[in-house]
């Protein structure tokens, strides 16, 4: 795996944002050849969306070509409610770029067979020929999307009861009330997210530091269910300083003495300005 | 108009399951309205279609890409298939048809219809056209949003996403400017030359001028007002001033506004005192016997202390026509008791009624008062052009009551004319820069500030925040008159009515149903 730190939240989003941007590019999208890429939700990857519309703004990144995959949605509550999955990618992220609305694939909550939209979501991925990379964030217990503790480590697509920690963490989207928070959720499997060429996971934060310790320091262990990512052949892990208060100070060091060779992969920043 | 169909039959849905299931359909009927409502998801063309499910007029299995014929109908209209190639989503609501079909269903249930296959191209008619680099009033705030417009209606751009998978057909840059629900003038008595109160044979063309020389001023809706007059005027002029959607033609007009004239002798201002008249003797049946009827009438203007005042106001509130009090000499209890009958508005608060005193404040208490119904506010109409009402005074209304103050021009014929000496009503009027007056006294004969200066000028003089004072000439008029899901706001469903304005609320242009209708000079390169 990759381990980059960054100083800071807006660093580690910046980082994050610039490989994004730099892999679409390079791969060269076109009519016949979509980048596929697979998306998160929560209070991480927000600054990194920011950074891309930004890159979009600016005429650097076009995503017309470009599919994504949302990881998740909860069960049950409306597609325009605020605080739905479908709110939030439209909010932060769909309305200010120019994705095709046809290529924005998320997991319908609201289905009348939920397993068969979980079904559905797989085919649909293999049908756009996999994912290119996969975007994903951590939950302070552990879990990529919402594949709670002890979820198998080659699950699918499905329907998942939360567990009380990411109720509890979710809570305060909701007003605190923790009998609004929606106890189900369709989201994709490990063995899913594994399946993408490349996976990208932001970490942020001190509160998910012991996680982070647990993903990588520690050994596969379907509690921990982003320890799966260690037999992944190519995993990126972007955090800030915070997140690795719970590592070992060499293990620090070591990614960190290999900054300037991660910063290649950002650095120089492409632009499809200059690809035209 | 005929009365709207007795029931609506069950609705129909039919869901297409991607490529691979059958085309399920729980159930299949017509019946829906007979208002269409354009712009709410994909329109499927004019009334007049019917829902059918799959082999009965499909090709058999929907799927996406392939070719489905689909009919939608309505009750009291047959007809109109229409074929479609190439179906995504199709998904028409229908609505019970209101008594004021002009202004779109304002009531009545409404049933949903869906129809929905993944894949494959929209397939609704109107442009979509989306309005960037603005900021638009929406939630009592001003948002760095995009504002989103198809069939003459505000469109929720998230639902176009995620359901019809759509994107805009057009995008309009807005240059940084802010985006106002259309400015609603409930109180103008004519303008540009033309008196709404003078008995032409023509009185339609006159309307029609002032409407659309309002419309660089930021008006897309208004209320023509007569003033007291005498009986053969409101028959002449009454039926000739129609309730009419705004367009390129110029602003909707939504209902006469009758002030007078069961009006105060003392409080009359400008109005004759020769046409004053009272209801005591025969209450409702003198009020219809002066004006000759009630069609077309929106807003009436009374005193609340002549006799028998209650009962004109609740046969006037069970009309649903407004009931405003004014040119008045009533003191708090009468005007709290007109409140409870059903008076919802007060004309041009301080003009024309007796002055705030401490131990009876007379109309102007009603905006502190904690004797109205429960659950209701009194909305008062306020002249901003500086002239009318002392800044002062201006904010201690507003801060009193902010949430019930309505700009109004209360302008007259001379409006836009400049000066000199012109009509209104049956009386002559002198002007002289921003201000008008009875010809040969100091009694102030309506305004000539037009709507958008008013609207800076409350900006300025109560230091108020810009969305205040924008609900103040949008919402809170729309509101008054019952219209706020439609008028006088920028919520999604509701009529593209708005107005482009810069930073210092200047009107750079004006829309109406999503079409422009009017723009500055330095706009138009």
């Amino acid at each position: 795996m990759r381990l980059v730190i960054l100083d800071n939240y807006d660093l580690a989003s910046e980082w994050a944002a610039k490989y994004i941007c730099n892999r679409i590019i390079q791969f060269r999208p076109g009519q016949d050849r979509y980048f596929t890429l697979g998306l998160p939700t929560g209070s991480t990857p927000l600054g990194c969306y920011k950074k891309l519309i930004e890159y979009h703004k600016n005429g650097d990144l076009s995503f017309k070509y470009v599919k994504t995959f949302n990881m998740d949605e909860y069960v049950g509550l409306p597609r325009n409610h605020p605080e739905s999955y479908h709110s939030y990618m439209w909010n932060n992220f769909f309305k200010h770029i120019d994705i095709d609305p046809n290529n924005a694939h998320i997991l319908d909550g609201n289905a009348t067979d939920l397993q068969a939209e979980c079904d559905a979501f797989e085919k649909k991925i293999k049908e756009a020929g996999g994912i290119d990379l996969f975007v994903g964030g951590i939950g302070p217990d552990g879990h990529i999307a919402f594949n709670e503790p002890g979820s198998s480590l080659v699950s699918r697509t499905r329907v998942k009861t939360l567990a009380m920690d990411t109720i509890l963490a979710n809570a305060k989207y909701f007003d605190g009330d923790l009998s609004k928070v929606p106890t189900m959720a369709l989201t994709v499997g490990v063995g899913t997210v594994m399946d993408a060429r490349e996976v990208m996971i932001l970490i942020t934060g001190a509160h998910k530091a012991f996680a982070l310790y647990k993903a990588i320091e520690e050994g596969v262990n379907h509690m921990w269910t982003v320890s799966a990512f260690q037999q992944h052949p190519r995993t990126i892990f972007v955090c800030d300083e915070d997140a690795t208060l719970e590592l070992r100070v060499k293990t620090v060091k070591y990614f960190k003495g290999l900054m300037h060779v991660h910063n290649k992969l950002v650095d120089p920043l492409y632009s499809m300005k200059e690809a035209n | 108009m005929e009365p709207p169909p007795a029931a609506l039959a069950a609705r129909a849905v039919a869901q297409c399951v991607g490529p691979t299931g059958p085309w399920r359909r729980t159930v299949s009927n017509k019946v829906l309205g007979c208002d269409w409502i354009p712009g709410c998801g994909s329109l499927v063309g004019a009334p007049g279609s019917r829902v059918a499910g799959p082999g009965r007029r499909g090709r058999g299995p929907g799927h996406p890409g392939r070719r489905c014929r689909v009919t939608v109908a309505c009750a009291g209209h047959v007809g109109a298939r229409i074929t479609w190639a190439r179906l995504s989503q199709l998904r028409v609501t229908c609505a019970r048809p209101s008594s004021r079909p002009e202004l779109g269903a304002e009531s009545g249930a409404s049933r949903s219809v869906g129809l929905r296959m993944r894949g494959g191209q929209g397939a609704a008619r109107a442009p979509v056209i989306q309005f960037t680099n603005c900021r638009i009033l929406r939630g009592r705030a001003l948002l760095r949003e995009d504002l989103w417009v198809r069939g003459g209606s505000i469109l929720d751009p998230e639902k176009l996403f995620f359901e019809e998978r759509r994107v805009a057909d057009e995008q309009r840059d807005c240059g940084g400017c802010i985006l106002a629900p259309g400015f609603i003038d409930v109180q103008i008595n004519g303008g540009f030359g033309v008196d709404f109160s003078q008995a032409t044979e023509d009185v339609g063309s006159g309307v029609a001028l002032v409407a659309r020389r309002i419309l660089p001023h930021g008006v897309t809706s208004f209320c023509p007002t007569l003033v007291t007059s005498p009986p053969e005027v409101y028959r002449k002029v009454l039926p000739q001033i129609p309730v009419k959607s705004g367009g390129p033609h110029g602003a909707g007009v939504l209902g006469v506004h009758l002030e007078g004239p069961f009006i105060s002798r003392e409080k009359r201002g400008a109005h004759p005192e020769a046409h004053l008249r009272s209801f005591e003797a025969n209450a409702f049946q003198d009020l219809l016997a002066i004006y000759g009827g009630l069609d077309n009438v929106r807003i009436v203007t009374l005193a609340p202390e002549l006799g028998r005042s209650h009962e004109v106001i609740r046969a006037l509130t069970a009309l649903g026509i407004c009931v405003s009090l004014g040119h008045s000499v009533a003191d708090l209890g009468t005007a709290e008791e007109a409140v409870q009958s059903g008076a919802t508005f007060i004309t041009h608060l301080f003009n024309a009624m007796l002055p705030f005193h401490h131990r009876d404040p007379g109309i102007v208490g009603l905006l502190t008062s904690d004797r109205l119904p429960l659950g209701r506010h009194i909305f008062y109409g306020m002249i901003a052009d500086g002239i009318h009402t002392n800044p002062a005074a201006l904010r201690i209304a507003h801060r009193a009551h902010p949430e019930g103050l309505v700009l109004v021009t209360d302008a007259v014929p001379a409006l836009g004319l400049g000066n000199g000496r012109h009509t209104l009503g049956q009386q002559e009027v002198e002007v002289d820069g921003l201000t008008a007056y009875v010809a040969g006294t100091n009694t102030l004969s309506g305004s000539i500030a037009p709507m958008d200066t008013c609207v800076r000028h409350f900006l300025q003089a109560t230091g108020c925040s810009v969305e205040s004072a924008l609900e103040a000439a949008s919402l809170h008029p729309a509101q008054l008159l019952g219209l706020e899901k439609h008028k006088g706001t920028l919520d999604f469903g509701a009529d593209a009515d708005f107005v482009v304005l810069d930073d210092s609320l200047h009107v750079r242009a004006t829309y109406i149903s999503g079409e422009l209708v009017w723009q500055a000079e330095e706009a138009r390169q």
